[in-house]
Order: structure tokens, then C-alpha cells, then sequence
């Protein structure tokens, strides 16, 4: 494959996976966001393997499969069946304000791109542009963490990030030490593991999944 | 070797008490493993006392002066807690707040929190480091819900979700960090180990290593407990159970601290300049006085304690920050006494809030009476942890307030604002609770005198005396963090 | 050989007033094959348009000259309109002089006047025809404005010759500030020309009519022309859209054969736009009219990603 076509294919998957984040952020339905996070993994996981191919980064590939089956199998599979376990995979959560929440989300883009500005300059990889869309997926997902108040969507959100920062190792630097990937999943999965327990915890205990609920720890004055 | 023991032993220990589940010997096997671990611990200090620096796997741990003290301190600190623990949920348990599967997972987790600590002291590797790092925070934070009331999961999910905000922040660090490593060092696993960053850290970009920092700062920052950041560490503190609290304050504060300075040692020779030290020192000024004067405002006493841990963190960033052989040296003992003194507080609260069946201040009375142990326990660990000679809080405060005279002046005011506002909170809040009557409510119960008693006296051995192995030790950590 | 630019403008806007209702005529029957019905004639709205103009003018009593110059005014501009976007050359004399961004000028006037007209007779269908419409423009236009300029950053112009001779030059089909671009301009037409989801051109139902509320009050000629406009507008919005990111086909110059060449390669897009259309309101359903925002707003975002895009990316 002609390397310029390559980073072409790159920078188009690159703003795809931008848009599934702003989609992300103003999802309204369970149901949609778990597809469109599992569409991110699936671009994100494409982008990986066609890095690794044109910059001869071998280790990519396991990096493209271990994001292919957690990011748009496992974890999309375990989100499901526990929405519909906890019966919320039909929920419509309340989003207030749409618009400000995405000029926002157009903000952080923007800074993303100007924290980014000097890092792109000392790269050489074709791969360099992407680093802002990185940081962008991240802060977007941080952006839906702050947002959002429904337990389920916060934890999508805390994945986005996770898929945001993978892209920045892929778009930096064609991947982490594999040691350190392998790590991160293995971190991922145990966070899996707790968000499911915290789910019914949740449920169990405020009968419902809604943030909101828990304030009970304010500072009194 | 003793590397290796000194990481299977928490471990096996682990996956054992995961296995054996909630018997009888559970808690003796519990501090069985942790004494284990911190005799290994003894045996790797005194090899790096003989050798210096161990580098071993393959390069990819690496004990230098700096973690092997940290590295004792925290199988020290997990071994009197086990100790603690023993009696403390023995009580728990005749309460009825936890059960058999519950106490089978608290054990099991404890040991791998232990475990996760141990390898960010030990490992070599950046990456792993900060993995480790990541699994501590996810072995603790079902350990905070564990009493599953409502704030206790709300505690532990604020925990769960800013930590993991912050730690993914400080993997952007460490990719950006990587990034840079990777020109200078080439692909691969070794770009990211410690000892090869810092001999070519002069070569390493500096626009992205600054770029770094900031991601790692905040990143780590999270869970130092650094303010604006610092928001889940009194609800986790005060919702779980207090050997958790215990550990949390003393091991995992620290652990924190410790990443973010051996990154800052990295980005300081990359940049040769003091920003990234600047940030650390603004970082903690403000930790300092927000934490102390909220301090004035707390009615639980574990989240009294919480603060006062924000605030001795936020002393000794600001430390590192301030840089220079004193001020480090300062925070290097720093991080020592408030982490053997603010466990064994943790101790006493843990006795306290159970004699008393409430963790409200106001209904907190007649300690020194009631058990003379736990009364004089939290009242001598308040009157170090403020700074009153003749502990080791005091030497350790005492260092990095002449450095700030020194080298900061404008800052020594805040700085001195910080301390007296906490010294005459914590003071104001826990003679009330210390003397006075016993009042009817309160119940008697067996404390675990040994790890308080132990504690004490080390803060007390080392107001008065610093051995000469330690403050070795801790002038070869400040010519490494120079 | 090579006609006259002239000519070619002329022949421009005759296909466009030709091809207008033929393709509001192709739109209706795609859709009642989707819908499984039997369709009206494809030259339907031919004979409509023949049907209002020989019927007389119902004027309302205290309708003013606005009312009555609307139509004509509308008319002219859409004509105008087809003069500049490039539908079968893009070597034009009026898009010379004319940018895009006089485009969007242009169709707001046509809107200001419509809304206008709404309000004129005084009746309560008509003002809210017109306010609604207002809101819609308002947070249209902007968005408008954005894809526009996220496309002429990447031609390096404002005018719609030399963006589609960009477009059609480059290998530019994966640029993504064009496909966002693209993305927030489909929504955009969809709002502006009054489609579903945002506006439904079938209905009579007044909670929800937009457009159809402000020219309620309009009969014989007047409303022919402004039927005939509102499909011109449709077609525009097709030939703008072909123009801007899917310029294959369009002639280069005036040379004859290419511009012959490009009318069954323009009749042929216009097909498969007619069907994508279909798809996209049989698909959807009209929004509560609080929603559009949101559905502008995402356009608006996508057109600011694009321009992003492309200093991010490319």
C-alpha cells in the first residue's frame, strides 16, 4: 500500500473516530451508544493494523486483535448484558443542552490541536497528524464522564478515553512497548469486572443507575 | 532473588487467602504473608545498603536508594495493618457489617494491593510503573465499598471514576513520554525503562517532555490527592473500612508521589529548567491551605484525617518541588514519618469509631479513659502529625521550612499559614474527643496495641535520632533527584 | 468546439427550470414505490404548475406589494441561483463574478421576502410560518457558511468553479473535512429545503407545517411561481451539493460535447440523489420542532470538525 494513500486512510479514520466520540457524548439511548462504541474500537482497531502495516510495526497487529476483541467484542457484549440484566437498555437519558455541550466538545478539539501543535512539528511518522484527534477522544470522554450522570454512560465514557489514548500510542509513536499494552488490557479487564459489580451495587442500592442520586458526600458547612 | 520473593510473596498470599477464604487463620495467614514480604523487604535494603543500585531481570526492575526505603516502608506499614486488621474486623464482624465472602475478598485484595505497590517501587519500567499503579487503585476501590451501604458506593465509584480520569491522564504522560524516549533510544521495551531515560534525559525533547509533565501531574496528581484534584480521597478514606484508610494515606499517597517525582527527575534533566518544580510547588501550597482550612470545618473523624493527609502530601510535593539537598531531604522523611504516623492514626480512629459506634467527633469522648491505649495513641500520633518536636514530623517540617526561608521566601508564609491553621484544627477537634468522661455509650474492646506502639516509637526514634543508614540513604536519593 | 459562456448559462438555467420539476416529480414517485403505492405521473408536477397559472389570483384585502412582489422576487432569485452554482460547466460568467457565499446571500433574500409574505396578510398560519422558518435560518445559515468555508479551504476559494474544479481534479475523496463537510451540508439541505425530519413538504397539518404555513395564503400564478421556486430550490441544493463533492462529469469548459456529456451524467446523479433522499425521510420521522436545533447543531459541528479536520489532518 502507497504510504500516502495509507496516511490518507489514516487521517480519514482518525476523524471518524472523532465523530463517533462527539456522537458519544450526545447519545441520548443505551442501546446506540454501546453500537457506537463499538464502532470506535472497530476503527480504532482498523486504524492500528493499517499503522502497523505501513510502518512495518509488526507488534501492532496484536495490538489491532487485543483492541478488536475487547474493544468491540468483549466489552461491548459485557456492557450489553448488563443493561439488559439491570432492564436500562431501552433507557433514554435526560442530555440537557445538546448544542453547548457540543460547542464545548468543539473547544477541547481546538485546545487539543494547539497542545498538540509542537509535538506534530518533532514527529516524523506519517501518523503525526492524528495526535490531536488522540488527545481530543480523550478529553471528549472526559467531557462525557463530566456530563453524563448515568453510571453506565460514565464507565462508556472512561472507555473512550482508554480508546483515545491507545490511538495517541498508535498516532505517536506506532504503539507501546508491547509489555505495556498487554498491561493495559489486562488493567482494562479488571476494571470490566469491577464496573460490573459496581453496577448492581448501584442499582441495588439507589434502585436505579442514575449519578445524580449519590450526594450524599458533600462537604457540610 | 529477593526482588523476586519480595513481589510472589504478596502474591501467592493473595490468590492463598482467595483460596482458603474467610477461615479461622485467614487473618494470621494475612500478616503471615506481609511479614514475609517486609523481611524480604529487609534483606533487598541491606543488599542495596552493601551494593548500591540493583538493576535485575533483564533491566527491568531496578532498586535504587530512593524506592528501596519506600519499598520497606510500605511492607512495614501493610504488615502492622495486617495486624491491625486482625482485630478490627474481628470486631466488624461481631458487629454484623461484614461477612464471610466479604472478609474472604478483603483479605485477598489487600495482599494484591500490596502486591501492585510493590512492583511500581520495584519495577524499572515507566510503563509498568504506571500499570502497577493502575492496579492498586482497582484492587482498593471495591475494598472502600466493601460495607456496600449507599455512601460507601458512592465513595468508592467517585474513587473509581476521578482516579481513573487521572491515571489515564498520566498514561497520556507516559505515551508522550515514550514518544520522546523513542527518538533517542529506539522502539521497544527498553525506551521506557527509568535507568536508560535518565542517562539520556539531556537528549529528550523538551517541549514534549514539559507537554508530559503536565499530563503526568495531574495524571499522578489524582492520586496524591493533590487539590483541585483531591475530591475522592476523604469520601474513600472516611466510607471504608480503616486498615484500608490506613494503607491508602500512608502506602498509596506515597506510591503516587513516588511516580510522579521519578518523572519529574526525567523531565528536569530534559528541560534544565525548574518549571516542572514550579507546578509541583503550586500544586502543593494550595493543597496545603485548602486542605488545612478545611480541616476547620470536618465532623467525621476520618475525614478529618483524610484532609491532614492532603495537606502532608501537599507539604512534601511542594518539597520536591522546592527542589535543593535540603528541601529533598526534608520530603524524603517527610513522606516516612506522615506515613508511619498517619497509619497509626488511622489505628486509634479505627478503635475509636468502634468503641463508640459512630465515626462523629461530637460523640467521640472519654478515650484516655475508656482505653488508655487508643487515647493516648491518637493523642500523641496528633501531636507528631502536627509537627510538635520531639517526632520525626517535626524534623521532617522543620528541614523543609529553613529550605523554603531559603530558597522560596515568598512562599514560607503560606507555607507557615498552612501548618498553624491545621495545628490548631486537628488540636481544637481531638482534645475533646481524648479527655473528658466516658461517656455511657461507649463499649470496651481489645485494641491491636503492637502496630500503634510500633509506629510511635519509630516517629519517636526518629525525632530523636536519624540512623546513619537511613539518612545515607536518603542523601544518595537527593543526589539521584538532584 | 466551444460555444459561447452565454449560451451555456442560458442552457444552464433552462435544464434548471426543465429539470426542477422533474425532479420533485422523480423524488414523489421514488417514494410511493417505497411506500408500496401507486405513484403520480413523473411530469405531475408539470401539469400542477400548468394548473395554478391559468387559475386566477385570490388576493387578501390588505394584502401590500410585498405579498404580490414575493413570488416574482423568489422566482428570479432561484433563476438567478442556477446562473452561479456550476450544474453542467463550471466555465460560467455569472459564477465568476458571483461566490458562494453571494449564493447563500441570495437564498437568504428569497427566505427574508417568503417569511415576509407570511406575515403580511396578518393571519396567525402565516406568523408562524414565519417565525419558524426565521429559527431554522438563523441556525442554519451559520452552518451553512461553515460547510462552505471548510470546503473552500481545501480548494483555496470562495467560488464554486474553481471548488468543484478542485474537487474533481484532486484525489480528494478521502479527505475528511470534505466528508464532514459533506455530512453537515446534507443536513443542511435537508432543514433548508424543507424535508423531512425537519419539515414535512406534504402536509397541511398545522402544528407542524413550516414552509407551507407562510405561502398558505397564496393562489393562481403567485403560488405557481412559488411551487416552481421551492422545487428549483430542491434542485439547487442537489446541483450544489454535486457541484461542491461530486463534481465528475461537470464540464471543464465550454466545449459543446462536454457540456451535452454532462447533462445525462447530471440526470444520473440526480437519480441516485432523488433515491438517498427517499431513504433518508421514509427512514425518518419528522422531529418536534424544540429538536432542530440539536439537528442543526450536529450540522453545525460537523462543519466546524471539517474545517478542524483539515488543519488537524491534512
Amino acid at each position: 500500500m502507497d504510504t500516502h494513500i495509507a496516511s490518507q486512510i489514516n487521517s480519514l479514520l482518525a476523524a471518524l473516530i472523532l465523530l463517533t466520540a462527539f456522537g458519544l457524548v450526545v447519545q441520548r439511548r443505551m442501546n446506540a451508544l454501546l453500537h457506537l462504541f463499538a464502532w470506535q474500537g472497530f476503527l480504532l482497531a482498523v486504524s492500528t493494523a493499517i499503522v502497523g502495516y505501513v510502518g512495518g510495526a509488526h507488534d501492532l497487529y496484536i495490538s489491532s486483535i487485543l483492541t478488536l476483541s475487547m474493544k468491540v467484542v468483549l466489552l461491548p457484549y459485557i456492557l450489553h448484558k448488563l443493561i439488559v440484566k439491570l432492564k436500562i437498555h431501552k433507557e433514554v437519558e435526560t442530555v440537557v443542552n445538546i448544542p453547548t455541550t457540543m460547542l464545548m466538545g468543539i473547544i477541547l478539539v481546538i485546545f487539543s490541536y494547539h497542545l498538540t501543535a509542537p509535538i506534530r512539528e518533532l514527529s516524523t511518522l506519517v501518523t503525526r497528524s492524528t495526535l490531536a484527534v488522540a488527545l481530543a477522544t480523550v478529553m471528549l470522554g472526559f467531557l462525557m464522564m463530566i456530563t453524563r450522570k448515568h453510571a453506565v454512560t460514565q464507565i462508556i465514557g472512561f472507555l473512550a478515553m482508554e480508546n483515545g489514548l491507545l490511538f495517541a500510542a498508535t498516532s505517536a509513536t506506532y504503539g507501546m512497548p508491547l509489555v505495556v499494552e498487554l498491561g493495559v488490557a489486562l488493567d482494562l479487564l479488571i476494571a470490566a469486572f469491577i464496573f460490573g459489580m459496581f453496577f448492581f451495587h448501584i442499582s441495588t442500592t439507589f434502585d436505579s443507575l442514575d449519578v445524580d442520586q449519590m450526594a450524599r458526600l458533600k462537604e457540610e458547612d | 532473588m529477593t526482588l523476586l520473593v519480595l513481589l510472589i510473596v504478596p502474591l501467592i498470599a493473595s490468590l492463598a487467602l482467595a483460596f482458603i477464604g474467610d477461615r479461622k487463620l485467614a487473618p494470621e495467614i494475612n500478616i503471615l504473608g506481609s511479614a514475609a514480604t517486609f523481611v524480604s523487604g529487609v534483606v533487598l535494603a541491606l543488599q542495596v545498603y552493601e551494593q548500591g543500585p540493583i538493576l535485575a531481570g533483564n533491566n527491568f526492575f531496578f532498586v535504587d536508594a530512593f524506592s528501596v526505603y519506600l519499598t520497606v516502608l510500605t511492607a512495614f506499614v501493610s504488615m502492622t495493618t495486617a495486624i491491625f486488621s486482625r482485630r478490627y474486623m474481628r470486631r466488624e464482624r461481631e458487629h454484623g457489617t461484614i461477612g464471610h465472602r466479604r472478609l474472604r475478598f478483603y483479605h485477598a485484595m489487600y495482599q494484591l494491593f500490596i502486591f501492585a505497590m510493590l512492583l511500581c517501587l520495584l519495577t524499572n519500567n515507566v510503563g509498568i510503573l504506571w500499570i502497577a499503579m493502575e492496579l492498586a487503585t482497582l484492587s482498593t476501590v471495591l475494598l472502600v465499598s466493601l460495607y456496600r451501604t449507599p455512601a460507601a458506593i458512592e465513595a468508592a465509584w467517585k474513587y473509581f471514576i476521578l482516579c481513573g480520569v487521572g491515571i489515564a491522564l498520566a498514561l497520556f504522560g507516559t505515551v508522550l513520554l515514550y514518544f520522546a524516549a523513542e527518538k533517542v533510544l529506539g522502539a521497544g521495551g527498553a525506551a521506557l525503562h527509568w535507568t536508560n531515560l535518565a542517562q539520556v534525559s539531556d537528549q529528550l525533547e523538551p517541549t514534549i517532555l514539559s507537554l508530559a509533565f503536565v499530563f503526568l501531574m495531574v495524571g499522578y496528581g489524582t492520586k496524591v490527592g493533590l487539590v483541585p484534584i483531591h475530591n475522592w480521597l476523604p469520601d474513600a478514606h472516611s466510607e471504608g473500612p480503616t486498615p484500608i484508610s490506613a494503607v491508602l494515606s500512608g502506602l498509596l499517597l506515597n506510591i503516587a508521589l513516588y511516580a510522579l517525582v521519578r518523572c519529574k527527575v526525567l523531565v528536569d534533566g530534559s528541560t534544565g529548567t525548574h518549571h516542572s518544580g514550579d507546578i509541583m510547588m503550586g500544586f502543593g501550597i494550595i493543597s496545603i491551605l485548602v486542605a488545612s482550612f478545611s480541616l476547620l470545618r470536618q465532623k467525621d473523624i476520618k475525614r478529618l484525617f483524610a484532609y491532614s493527609s492532603i495537606e502532608h502530601m501537599g507539604i512534601a510535593t511542594f518539597a520536591f518541588g522546592l527542589g535543593g539537598p535540603v528541601a529533598t531531604f526534608g520530603a524524603l522523611l517527610h513522606m516516612l514519618v506522615h506515613s508511619l504516623t498517619k497509619s497509626s492514626i488511622f489505628f486509634t480512629v479505627g478503635h475509636a469509631s468502634q468503641m463508640h459506634r459512630t465515626q462523629e467527633m461530637e460523640k467521640i469522648k472519654g478515650l484516655i479513659r475508656g482505653n488508655p491505649l487508643v487515647g493516648w495513641g491518637l493523642a500523641l500520633g496528633v501531636m507528631a502529625i502536627v509537627g510538635m518536636p520531639p517526632f520525626g514530623v517535626f524534623t521532617s517540617e522543620f528541614l523543609i521550612l529553613t529550605a523554603t526561608i531559603k530558597e522560596a521566601p515568598l512562599m514560607a508564609p503560606f507555607l507557615l499559614l498552612g501548618l498553624g491553621v491545621s495545628f490548631a484544627a486537628l488540636f481544637r477537634r481531638v482534645q475533646p474527643m481524648v479527655g473528658g468522661a466516658v461517656p455511657p455509650y461507649q463499649e470496651r474492646l481489645k485494641a491491636a496495641n503492637l502496630p500503634v506502639i510500633m509506629h510511635m516509637a519509630v516517629v519517636l526514634l526518629l525525632g530523636l535520632y536519624l540512623p546513619e543508614f537511613l539518612s545515607g540513604w536518603f542523601q544518595t536519593a537527593v543526589v539521584l533527584l538532584k | 468546439m466551444n460555444i459561447h459562456p452565454l449560451i451555456v448559462e442560458i442552457t444552464q438555467i433552462a435544464v434548471l427550470l426543465v429539470a426542477a420539476p422533474l425532479f420533485t416529480g422523480w423524488v414523489k414517485m421514488v417514494k410511493c414505490w417505497f411506500q408500496g403505492r401507486t405513484s403520480p405521473s413523473l411530469f405531475q408536477p408539470y401539469r400542477d404548475i400548468r394548473k395554478l397559472l391559468a387559475k386566477d389570483v385570490t388576493l387578501a384585502e390588505n394584502a401590500s406589494w410585498i405579498f404580490r412582489f414575493t413570488p416574482y422576487l423568489v422566482f428570479g432569485v432561484s433563476i438567478m441561483a442556477g446562473g452561479i452554482i456550476p450544474i453542467l460547466s463550471m466555465d460560467l460568467p455569472l459564477s465568476a463574478t458571483a461566490d458562494v457565499i453571494a449564493l447563500v446571500a441570495l437564498f437568504a433574500i428569497a427566505r427574508f421576502f417568503t417569511a415576509l409574505a407570511g406575515m403580511d396578510i396578518g393571519t396567525a398560519f402565516g406568523g408562524m410560518g414565519s417565525s419558524r422558518e426565521m429559527t431554522i435560518a438563523s441556525l442554519a445559515e451559520p452552518a451553512m457558511l461553515m460547510a462552505v468555508f471548510a470546503v473552500s479551504l481545501v480548494s483555496r476559494s470562495t467560488s464554486l468553479s474553481q471548488m468543484a474544479l478542485v474537487v474533481s481534479q484532486g484525489h480528494a475523496m478521502l479527505r475528511p473535512s470534505l466528508v464532514f463537510a459533506l455530512l453537515a451540508f446534507i443536513l443542511i439541505a435537508l432543514a433548508e429545503t424543507g424535508r423531512v425530519p425537519v419539515d414535512n413538504p406534504a402536509t397541511h397539518l398545522e402544528l407542524t407545517m413550516i414552509h407551507e404555513a407562510m405561502i398558505l395564503e397564496y393562489s393562481g400564478r403567485h403560488l405557481a411561481l412559488i411551487e416552481w421556486a421551492s422545487m428549483m430550490k430542491l434542485f439547487l441544493f442537489t446541483t450544489l451539493g454535486i457541484a461542491s463533492f461530486f463534481p465528475w462529469g461537470i464540464a471543464r469548459n465550454d466545449d459543446l460535447v462536454a457540456v451535452l456529456a454532462a447533462i445525462p451524467v447530471l440526470l444520473f446523479k440526480l437519480g441516485i440523489v432523488g433515491v438517498g433522499l427517499v431513504l433518508i425521510e421514509t427512514g425518518l420521522a419528522k422531529m418536534r420542532i424544540f429538536r432542530i436545533t440539536e439537528f442543526l447543531g450536529s450540522a453545525f459541528l460537523f462543519a466546524t470538525l471539517g474545517m478542524l479536520s483539515f488543519f488537524m489532518l491534512e
